[in-house]
């Protein structure tokens, strides 16, 4: 390995944040640009390395390792596999694309795009890692920039929402340490790698291995989230600032979703399979749960929130069905529903911001003054509701399939069947959504409301792209995905 | 020519499509017409590849074209998705349907639709819907089927929707795709448990399956339980059928297409390209027979009654695509897809007979009509063969189809008989109800948007019409002597006797001849020569008139008690509540509480170092004691 690309990746948004944050007396447009060449660089590099890399093989590729803390054997270890690679793309893809999408802040831009850029490194960081210390400290670091940018520019309660954020993700990660702990006490080894491959039969664990299980799937489940642990979200999501929202919708939910497959089931095959028949259980409810309560909704941004709950199921569902298709569906689904979920945030913030109102009671018509914003929001929303040819739905089907030929959880059909039936319910609220904003007699209060310019057609424009790339060819990620699922399969026994 | 070019049949429109919305919508709005064009052209070359298709069909050994796949997602051990065509005579018979219809509803289209600001929007959605249409019936496996089964609801939706400024027309769509989808719930399903069972999404195979016997019992009968509540959500039969009327709301051209003569109509395809699993279960089967026979005649009750002229013909769409599944469940293949096929043309000229008329008066609504037979004689002569082909006059199309479901139900379901017997009378009293309050009598003035005295269309409009009125002449000859069963691969006829007029020596065409002619004569009686009242008979039949009139209910029942109150009102209500003051509030609690902890444990807080160091000396001394005495 000459180059060490992934370390470049990770740490170019940061050396842009450092840029930003230090350079005295740069213009708005300077810092602009900066941070966009500073995002655009990775994302050029993770498709390259998408390009290069070797699908033949299940294993971990472009591994860079170093001793860091040999007292307590940490390393700086860091590799992307099947698993990882396309998270990696899809948080790359959204830095740069949040960065366009923030073209139009003016309060306080050199913090604000310090604090955006922190925040790509981070989350880059927690899906590169190896080492379990060096995935908790990106893990950690994530919440801090989330807080300033949350409660500094964003709207409505922001502080209440931002707190509640910290609050629930450090419970989470306390949760998380202490699994991470006792890890490593048990096998004084902090390589995500080693510990998988050992296993952990073979060791004495200070508390039951089933313990640790749900230490780390608490952390887990809280950034998935699943229900009941899910109400920081829609506060979070509806509060932020345009840009944050789709970084944490797109890219942040999935460490979460990451998280479990990474360590949950890798780490405790065993006991994933024990315990399957209880996620799984908790997967439909956050799938119909979550549907059901965003029909409710009246604020268009919180009904989007809230529909990530729902999509978030599926994940879950998928993860622990334990199936190789279904393991691969659940990673399409993170990734689908990243860009998908991601430019619903990009729509609601432009109409937000171009017609001041977000009170589905109170829009209408808006179709005749943005068309451009109507048609972009309504591929979005098809693909949210699994329309085929969008990525959507080959995530989702998959799943489907996946799940339903599971034979980990006995009577998984049954919770499949009803899995499905949230896709009638998802539609029901995103055609409902669609017709309040746009459709309807045009209003006069919206005359002279402006549709989308340049820029956020060109950014729009990336977002279909992928959406209906991935739902037409769905294979140009599941060749990637699965050679990261197979190992994992040979874990499970299957 | 290779048979890959059968990938253009669909492509085509496709690209028409992608033309119309990249280059012609944003660059060329100022010149509408271009769209239309190039969607008829590639319409045109659709449908001449579809008639070489039916050519080469005919011809090949076995009526198949072996057509190689592509590779779609492969995951090892798991699973492994193709994409390929299906080329035997019922997909050959369906693309000529969909691409021969869909070019003369475009060119019709290019008249009806001249000056209308979404032009282009108009007919790229079209070309996009074709394309989907063709896809459908080519799709050789399941899963490559829903894809484009979703696609043309997806059509659907945004045409319904064309005038979205009206509210009526931005509900309308919301209801014809949440209904539609209930069905597709099914569909998906019984995909997963088809392959769940068998491994497998590729009909050819599921087919064999079935024919062995591998696949069957109740996994069988449950696919196929589930296969047809997609097609009972496409094709409007009961109890998904409120969406259909409603569906009207958007332009008259796609009324005729998609609402009449082909998305509607796949359901009825769907269960006879699944027809070997459905062949293979009684209970299938019989299902099939029950729900359409039952269709056929509760639509036609609500048919009686309705005053808006595009509505009379939606619920004669459901009744007539009721026969369909009633000639799948009691017949076969042949019987139920050749009403289709003759239904499409006849259906088809009837909307655009009424487009036609709406041109003309500004209003859909047969009570404001009147007289038209002198102004349009091309609209009406058109109009009335449409008419006595649907309900069956022999020789026109309707009669030979419609002659084999009556005679194959008679067979297997002699109550449906009776039903069926029964709506051929309705059938014809409701046409031509709308036959003489619209053509017969004076003028009545027409609607608020009228403009002087009615006119006939522009030829545009009308050449389509003459096209498709010689095929509702025609198209029913190629079953005369049995051709169109043979070709469909199982020689099935169920009429009593064959021949142009050697069907004629059997009692039972008599029959039902006799029952469409009574029909005709009350309508003549009551509409045109006013022997009896309307009003009078109404308030005879009052309840059943009201109970017609309001749909059964049905409406009030799903969007009121149903979705409204129990679901959205009800329980997603209570769950909106919980997850506030419940989930959120324990969240909220635990913080509350752990806030006024912290201010109960501040007092503590002296900052007195004595007290401090009293409170260290009695953590020492208790843990001193705990390893004393646990240690």
């Amino acid at each position: 390995m000459d180059f060490n690309y992934l370390t470049t990746i990770i740490f170019l948004p940061l050396a842009g944040a450092i840029i930003v944050a230090f350079v005295p007396n740069l213009h708005h447009k300077v810092i602009k640009w900066i941070s966009a060449i500073f995002t655009f660089v990775p994302l050029a590099l993770s498709i390259y390395l998408f390009a290069i890399f070797d699908r033949s093989v299940g294993a971990i590729q472009f591994e860079e390792k170093l001793s860091w803390i040999p007292t307590i054997n940490a390393h700086y270890h860091l590799g992307v596999d099947g698993l990882s690679l396309p998270l990696v793309i899809l948080m790359t893809f959204l830095g740069f694309l949040v960065v366009l999408i923030s073209w139009k802040i003016d309060l306080r831009p050199r913090e604000y795009f310090a604090w955006l850029l922190l925040l790509e490194t981070s989350i880059l960081g927690v899906f590169c890692s190896l080492d379990l210390l060096l995935f908790f400290l990106f893990w950690e670091i994530e919440v801090i920039p989330m807080y300033f940018l949350i409660s500094i520019w964003g709207t409505g309660r922001k502080e209440y929402s931002a707190i509640k954020y910290v609050v629930y993700t450090l419970f989470g990660s306390a949760m998380m340490l202490a699994g991470i702990l006792s890890l490593y006490f048990a096998t004084g080894s902090l390589s995500m790698v080693d510990i998988a491959q050992t296993g952990l039969a073979t060791f004495t664990a200070v508390i039951p291995v089933a313990a640790i299980f749900f230490l780390l799937l608490t952390g887990f489940a809280i950034k998935l989230p699943v229900f009941p642990l899910h109400t920081w979200l829609p506060d979070a999501h509806t509060d932020a600032p345009t840009a944050v929202s789709v970084v944490l919708a797109g890219a942040l939910l999935k460490m979460g979703g990451y998280g479990m497959i990474r360590l949950c089931v890798t780490i405790f095959p065993q006991v994933a399979q024990q315990y399957a028949p209880l996620l799984v259980a908790f997967a439909i409810v956050s799938v119909l749960y979550g549907a059901a309560v965003t029909l409710r909704q009246t604020d268009l941004k919180r009904l989007i929130a809230y529909s990530s709950i729902s999509h978030m199921g599926y994940v879950l569902l998928g993860i622990f069905a334990l199936g190789q298709v279904s393991l691969v569906g659940a990673t399409l689904q993170m990734f689908s529903h990243g860009i998908i979920t991601g430019l619903l945030f990009a729509m609601v913030g432009l109409v937000m911001h171009n017609a001041g109102e977000r009170d589905l009671r109170k829009l209408g018509g808006l179709v005749r003054q943005m068309p451009i914003i109507a048609v972009v929001f309504s591929i979005a929303g098809l693909g949210a509701l699994g329309l085929p040819t969008t990525s959507g739905f080959a995530a989702e089907f998959l799943v489907f399939v996946g799940s339903f030929t599971s034979t980990v959880v006995s009577g998984i059909q049954v919770y499949t069947i009803l899995g499905v039936l949230g896709i009638v319910i998802t539609a029901g609220y995103i055609l409902w959504m669609l017709q309040r904003v746009f459709y309807g007699p045009v209003l006069e209060k919206f005359n002279g409301v402006k549709d989308a310019d340049i820029l956020e057609r060109v950014y729009m424009f990336a977002f279909v792209a992928v959406i209906m790339l991935v739902g037409i060819y769905p294979a140009i990620l599941t060749d990637v995905i699965k050679t990261g699922i197979m190992p994992i399969m040979g874990l499970l026994g299957a | 020519m290779p048979y890959q070019l059968v990938w253009l049949i669909f492509l085509l429109p496709f690209f028409s499509f992608a033309i119309i919305s990249l280059f012609f919508r944003p660059f060329l709005n100022h010149k509408p017409k271009l769209g239309g064009y190039i969607t008829i052209a590639s319409l045109t070359a659709s449908l001449g590849l579809s008639v070489w298709a039916l050519m080469e069909v005919m011809a090949a050994p076995g009526h198949e074209l072996p057509i190689p796949d592509i590779n779609w997602v492969i995951i090892e051990g798991g699973i492994t998705i193709h994409l390929g065509l299906m080329v035997d005579s019922l997909t050959a018979v369906m693309l000529i349907v969909v691409s021969l219809v869909s070019l003369m509803v475009q060119i019709y289209s290019q008249g009806y639709m001249a000056g209308d600001p979404g032009y282009h929007r108009y007919f790229a959605f079209m070309s996009l819907f074709t394309g989907s249409m063709l896809a459908l019936v080519l799709a050789d496996n399941l899963l490559f089927m829903y894809v484009f089964w979703e696609m043309v609801g997806l059509c659907s939706y945004l045409l319904i929707g064309f005038w979205f400024h009206r509210p009526a027309a931005a509900n309308a769509a919301k209801k014809a795709f949440i209904v539609t989808r209930l069905g597709d719930f099914g569909f998906l399903a019984a995909i997963l448990l088809l392959f769940f069972n068998t491994g497998t999404f590729d009909i050819a195979e599921l087919h064999s399956l079935a024919i062995t016997g591998a696949l069957a019992g109740t996994t069988l009968t449950w696919a196929a339980i589930g296969i047809f509540s997609g097609a009972v959500g496409k094709s409007a039969q009961f109890p998904l059928h409120t969406w259909l009327p409603d569906a009207m709301e958007g332009p008259t051209p796609v009324s005729a297409l998609i609402h009449a003569a082909t998305m509607v109509a796949a359901g009825v395809f769907l269960v006879a390209r699944c027809y070997p699993l459905f062949s293979h279960s009684v209970e299938a089967l019989t299902t099939v027979a029950v729900i359409g026979g039952f269709t056929a005649i509760f639509a036609a009750t609500m048919g009686l009654v309705m005053t808006d002229i595009k509505r009379v013909l939606a619920y004669s769409t459901i009744s007539q695509l009721g026969y369909m599944m009633l000639g799948l469940g009691t017949g076969g293949i042949a019987i139920g897809i050749f009403h289709l096929f003759n239904h499409a043309f006849f259906k088809a000229l009837l909307f655009l007979g009424a487009g036609s008329v709406n041109h003309a008066t500004g209003t859909f609504d047969i009570r404001e009509m009147g007289g038209l037979r002198k102004f349009m004689p091309w609209t009406y002569a058109t109009f009335v063969i449409a008419s006595l082909s649907i309900v069956g006059i022999w020789p026109l199309s309707g009669f030979w189809s419609k002659e084999e479901i009556l005679a194959s139900s008679l067979g297997s379901q002699p109550i449906l008989f009776y039903l069926a017997m029964l709506t051929v009378f309705m059938t014809a009293f409701y046409m031509f109800r709308v036959v003489f309050l619209t053509f017969g009598g004076k003028y009545r003035g027409g609607g608020s948007e009228a403009h002087g005295k009615p006119h006939e269309s522009p030829s545009v409009m009308v050449m389509p019409m003459v096209v498709l009125a010689v095929l509702a002449v025609v198209s029913g000859f190629w079953n005369v002597t049995g051709g169109f069963g043979q070709f469909l691969g199982h020689g099935e006829t169920h009429s009593f006797a064959q021949g142009f007029f050697g069907i004629l020596t059997h009692p039972l065409p008599w029959l039902s001849l006799i029952l469409a002619g009574l029909g005709i004569l009350l309508a003549y009686a009551i509409y045109s020569v006013k022997w009896l009242s309307a009003e009078r008979i109404g308030s005879m039949f009052k309840p059943l008139y009201t109970l017609f009139y309001r749909k059964y209910w049905f409406d009030e029942l799903y969007e009121n008690v149903f979705v409204g109150k129990a679901l959205v009102g009800g329980l997603f209500a209570g769950l909106q509540v919980f997850d506030t003051y419940g989930v959120d509030g324990a969240v909220n609690g635990v913080a509350s509480a752990t806030v006024a902890g912290g201010r109960a444990i501040r007092k503590a807080h002296t900052g007195q170092l004595q007290l401090y160091g009293l409170f260290i000396g009695i953590g020492i001394l208790a843990i001193i004691l705990c390893l004393y005495f646990f240690g």
